[in-house]
């Protein structure tokens, strides 16, 4: 096996359709049979894609789009009872359809994965260095373990765990998440496999850790010349690192391509919508975003035509008809032809199978020519929400009255030991002395990566209870001084909303009951409580019929609607939003930040947004706090703060966060910060994240000294409203 | 409004439909399940028959007839007597009465102290979790038998089975109130306790609101599993002469007094066991529906 990188890199740019695919998939089904009479589910339905040494596939799709499933059918891993057709080849032989034993042989040597979770991809019982010797060993039989271990320790380091002999021994628990994701990449690349699927190899793990995981596949990339096909639901992710898309909708690829024709020149509505609900944190102000309305299709009752066509705002007759072939743009049988019941489009799946060489982008979408000519933009096609103009937004800032404000909050969790007699060994800091204030109906956005402390702050704030330090004010009273009815009272005016719309609602209660609860408990009469709850089902886009579901028939954006409507029902003015749209598919993510911004105009409400994605924050939030480690690093308007952020935290965090525009996304320059968070429990002396910055290895010794002794206050840096805690702050140009 | 997931245009209907109403729905669910309405049906046979059977057999309860002992099921004695010449019919069914009320009456007391116990134990924690976990405990570790034993002995005569049911609902909740307080602690972090908790109901209201709810099919399980333990505890007690105290007679007296004629005179053991199969059968079936009934997950309720 070559492992000349030059040769590689240039062999898959330069001539692309000489060397032949390594990984080659063909019209790849997978069924799975429906058990006690359900129906069967048909997860993938004919995908094809082929990938060459060192050339990078991206699979773009929303939840149950069936990406995951092809690629665990390309791999084997599919349950026994999944009924699988079409052809997988590795170098040109078939592998679907081989016993395990002989999978076995290929699995980790000539095609291995890398797994969203690394919680649960090492066995917690082995170290880890072990357990990537194993990796080693079980297709070199013949080496010895000394060798082995050797290797392991080697690929380690490559992979940047720092300090690898000693680690070598250490153990699952004892990494972090994106330490584990680590050794996981580099157990997928010990035996120089020559291909490598990454199935949502970032999802789980913070930005900065994202962008250091995505640094390292490049590398990894590069070390094995290896094809790597990224799947991900993240138009982010995929843009500056892959070559070419593939687009997946219903267990169907629908647009295929090279990564800039993709991206800039979509033809298939759904891909247009997709790329259109995505927050842009490059752009300062984006319109409204475009939602894509309905949900995705079940996969065991799917329509006979298109599947996009019941979402798609220009489906047209014809596309209830037959299901379109992913053609070359222009290719596409005409309206009448399909209404002729011309067999070619019906039959032309198999026709339009992309070759080895082939880049020319192909969708499936009939119209895909006529979007071509009409040079249509997901704006065009699409019906974009108008939000209208909050009245307040007139009223200058200072003159608002203040609905929330905190000033010197904390809240440390005791660490204890022993059972009986229970002793102090030391002290997590979750929220360490925190300042901001909210006016009425704007925005603010917490953000940071998780352990930094947002959800504490959050939980603390809506106790009303006396804080252990500091005060929060909410509506201008004192949480400290309320008494048990002031404070039944004032829950009235804050309510909140939840990041998993599964768990924030009741299962075993109505909708209606759910949005009733807080009126009743606040002790409504019977006959507004029933008014006012179909007037909340209407406000958040729901129908009446709805009022006696329950939650678990729902979709996921539905479910966070109901638990919109209900923190709405007792007409608050400050609503605390716990990352309210992370859970949801880019596609419905973007029908419920629209919904967000629209009430926020039409009832003048505040909002508390605490988030990780700094993208949709910058598309909602007025103000911006960063979080690290329990304080807060810098705050200021999002629009200054993300054109020019001071600290160095926030430029990195900023950096960090990968662009859908796969041009701007080449052309950054990726500030990527060293190692993982550190415990809340034990925080560096004097400025925490000196620990981390990229800026503190450039200063002066004296100034070192400065940044390890000094802890640093949050100060003013451009004179109004942005302020950041670094004694080196320096605005520099963000995105 | 654009940004709709569904047209509400139908929506716009001038007038508010009314309020659906749970209970409603859930009755009508248990009621549509031929299950439930089989196992209602039998329980009401066996409540009529407990307390219409021994006015029609023709015999009083612990009436003797010297002139029929041990003798085969005959139209005087229609399920036969036993060595002393009482009639198995007769005793059956009155027994039946009282095993009736002290099997569902203990597992209702043992399973809603065991749900409030743990409930409150997990929802609170601290020192109440403490304090009642301790009571728990020593409920556990005191030797229930002698105890029951003792007591019963104290308060024979009228209404003496109704201190029997205190105390063996008593000495039967611990067990159950523990796996109740530990799926409290997991459901006490759930977004939806947490939300209701900010919108401002007391801790007492969403533990039965929201808590409770969420494990009835424990609680129901539990509750079915109750009411045959119960009888048989009953059983156990009454065999030791400790139990019910004639006058007064329950089935698993006249089951205990017929066990050891099981091979010899069957009828003497079979029909009360019968009278016992069926009456937790029907509970089972009622426990089936409702716990069906109740979680709005449950397949057969999906159509």
């Amino acid at each position: 096996m070559s492992t000349n990188t030059v040769a590689t890199a240039e062999a898959a740019s330069a001539e692309p359709a000489e060397e032949a695919p390594v990984l080659e998939v063909t019209d790849l089904a997978v069924t799975f049979p429906g058990l006690n009479g359900n129906p069967d589910v048909h997860a993938v339905r004919g995908v094809s894609y082929a990938v060459r040494r060192g050339e990078v596939l991206g699979i773009v799709g929303e939840s149950g789009s069936g990406k995951s499933v092809s690629s665990m059918a390309a791999m084997g891993l599919l349950p026994d009872h999944a009924r699988i057709t079409g052809s997988v080849r590795l170098h040109g032989e078939e592998i679907l359809g081989l016993d395990d034993r002989a999978m076995a042989r290929r699995r980790g040597r000539v095609i291995s994965m890398v797994f969203q979770d690394p919680l649960s991809g090492l066995t917690p019982v082995y170290t880890v260095g072990d357990q990537l010797a194993e990796a080693v060993l079980i297709h070199a039989p013949r080496m010895s373990g000394a060798a082995a271990r050797a290797r392991a320790v080697e690929l380690l380091d490559l992979v940047g765990i720092p300090n690898a002999e000693q680690r070598y021994r250490s153990f699952p628990h004892e990494f972090s998440g994106g330490m584990r994701q680590r050794v996981m990449i580099a157990m997928a690349m010990a035996n120089n496999p020559d291909v490598i699927i990454c199935d949502e190899p970032t999802t789980a793990l913070d930005v900065t850790i994202q962008a250091q995981i995505l640094d390292l596949l490049r590398t990894a990339r590069r070390e094995t010349g290896a094809a790597i096909v990224m799947i991900t639901h993240d138009l982010g992710v995929v843009a500056g690192f892959v070559d070419r898309v593939l687009v997946m909708y219903a267990g169907r690829p629908v647009e295929t391509g090279t990564v800039d024709d993709v991206y800039y020149r979509s033809r298939m509505p759904y891909t247009m919508g997709l790329l259109g609900a995505v927050p842009r944190m490059d752009l300062a102000d984006q319109s409204a975003l475009v939602p894509i309305q309905g949900t995705p299709p079940s996969l065991s009752d799917l329509p006979p035509g298109c599947p996009f066509a019941p979402r798609c705002p220009i489906a047209q007759p014809e596309c209830e008809l037959t299901e379109p072939a992913l053609l070359a743009i222009g290719d596409q049988p005409s309206g009448a032809e399909i209404r002729a019941g011309d067999a070619e489009g019906a039959g032309a799946g198999t026709a339009g199978t992309p070759g080895a060489a082939d880049t020319t982008q192909r969708v499936a979408c009939v119209r895909s020519g006529e979007i071509t000519d009409q040079g249509w933009t997901a704006q065009d096609i699409y019906p974009v929400p108008d939000i209208p103009a909050s009245p307040l937004a007139e009223v200058p800032r200072e003159e608002r009255p203040e609905v929330l404000r905190v000033s010197d909050l904390v809240k440390h969790h005791p660490l204890t030991r022993g059972a009986v007699f229970k002793r102090r060994v030391g002290t997590v800091y979750a929220v360490d002395g925190i300042d901001f204030d909210i006016r009425e109906g704007e925005t603010l956005a917490l953000v940071g990566e998780s352990g930094c402390g947002k959800s504490s702050t959050l939980m603390e704030i809506m106790g009303l209870e006396a804080p252990q330090r500091g005060s929060v004010s909410v509506m201008g009273r004192d949480t400290a001084t309320l008494g048990r009815s002031d404070r039944f009272a004032l829950r009235r005016d804050m309510q909140v909303v939840f990041q998993d719309p599964m768990s924030s609602l009741d299962p075993r209660m109505t909708v209606f009951d759910i949005l009733a609860e807080p009126l009743r408990t606040h002790g409504r009469p019977a006959a507004e409580v029933t008014r006012r709850v179909y007037e909340l089902i209407d406000l958040v886009g729901l129908n009446t019929e709805h009022a006696t579901r329950f939650p678990a028939q729902f979709s996921g954006g539905q479910r966070q609607r109901v638990g919109i409507a209900r923190a709405l029902a007792l007409e608050p003015r400050l609503l605390v939003l716990d990352e309210p749209v992370s859970a949801l598919d880019v596609s419905i993510q973007a029908g419920v930040v629209n919904l967000l911004q629209e009430l926020q105009a039409r009832l003048g409400l505040a909002y508390l947004f605490v988030a990780h994605d700094l993208s949709v924050v910058r598309h909602i939030a007025d103000r911006v706090a960063v979080m690290y480690l329990g304080r807060i690093v810098e705050i200021g308007d999002t629009a200054s703060l993300y054109a020019r952020p001071a600290h160095p935290y926030t430029q990195a965090l900023l950096s960090a966060i990968p662009l859908p525009d796969p041009e701007k996304e080449r052309a950054r320059t990726h500030i990527v910060l060293r190692g993982d968070l550190p415990s809340p429990a034990d925080p560096p002396s004097g400025c925490r994240f000196r620990t981390r910055c990229h800026k503190f290895p450039t200063l002066s010794a004296p100034d070192q000294e400065r940044c390890t002794t000094v802890e640093p206050r949050v100060a003013a840096t451009n004179g109004g409203d942005q302020a950041a805690a670094c004694h080196f702050a320096e605005r520099r140009t963000g995105v | 409004m654009s940004t709709i997931e569904k047209s509400t245009e139908p929506a716009e209907a001038p007038t508010v439909p009314p309020a659906p109403n749970r209970l409603r729905d859930v009755t009508r669910q248990l009621l549509a399940t031929r299950r439930v309405l089989v196992g209602i049906g039998i329980l009401a046979l066996l409540a009529v028959l407990a307390f219409v059977g021994p006015l029609v057999s023709g015999w009083e309860v612990g009436q003797r007839d010297f002139g029929a002992l041990l003798e085969e099921p005959s139209a005087d004695h229609w399920m036969g007597t036993n060595r002393t010449g009482q009639d198995i019919f007769t005793q059956s069914t009155a027994g039946l009465q009282k095993s009736l009320l002290i099997g569902l009456l203990v597992a209702l007391l043992s399973t809603g102290v065991a749900a409030l116990v743990g409930a409150f134990a997990g929802y609170f924690g601290g020192v109440t979790d403490k304090a009642l976990m301790w009571v728990a405990d020593l409920a556990l570790v005191l030797p229930s038998f002698v105890i029951l034993a003792i007591l019963s002995k104290h308060f024979v005569g009228q209404g003496g089975w109704l201190v029997l049911v205190i105390l063996l609902a008593a000495f039967s909740w611990m067990v159950t109130s523990k796996m109740v307080r530990g799926l409290t602690i997991s459901l006490r972090e759930r977004e939806y306790i947490h939300a209701a908790r900010f919108m401002g109901v007391p801790p007492h209201r969403i533990i039965l609101r929201h808590i409770l709810p969420n494990m009835s099919s424990l609680l129901i399980a539990d509750a079915t599993i109750m009411v045959s333990a119960a009888v048989i505890g009953e059983t156990a007690l009454s065999y030791f002469g400790l139990g019910v105290q004639s006058p007064d007679i329950s089935l698993g007296v006249v089951i205990a007094a017929g066990s050891s004629f099981a091979t010899t005179a069957p009828w003497m053991f079979a029909f009360p066991t019968v009278l016992l199969v069926l009456m937790v059968l029907a509970v089972n079936m009622i426990g089936d529906g409702l716990r069906d009934a109740l979680d709005p997950m449950s397949t057969s309720r999906r159509s």
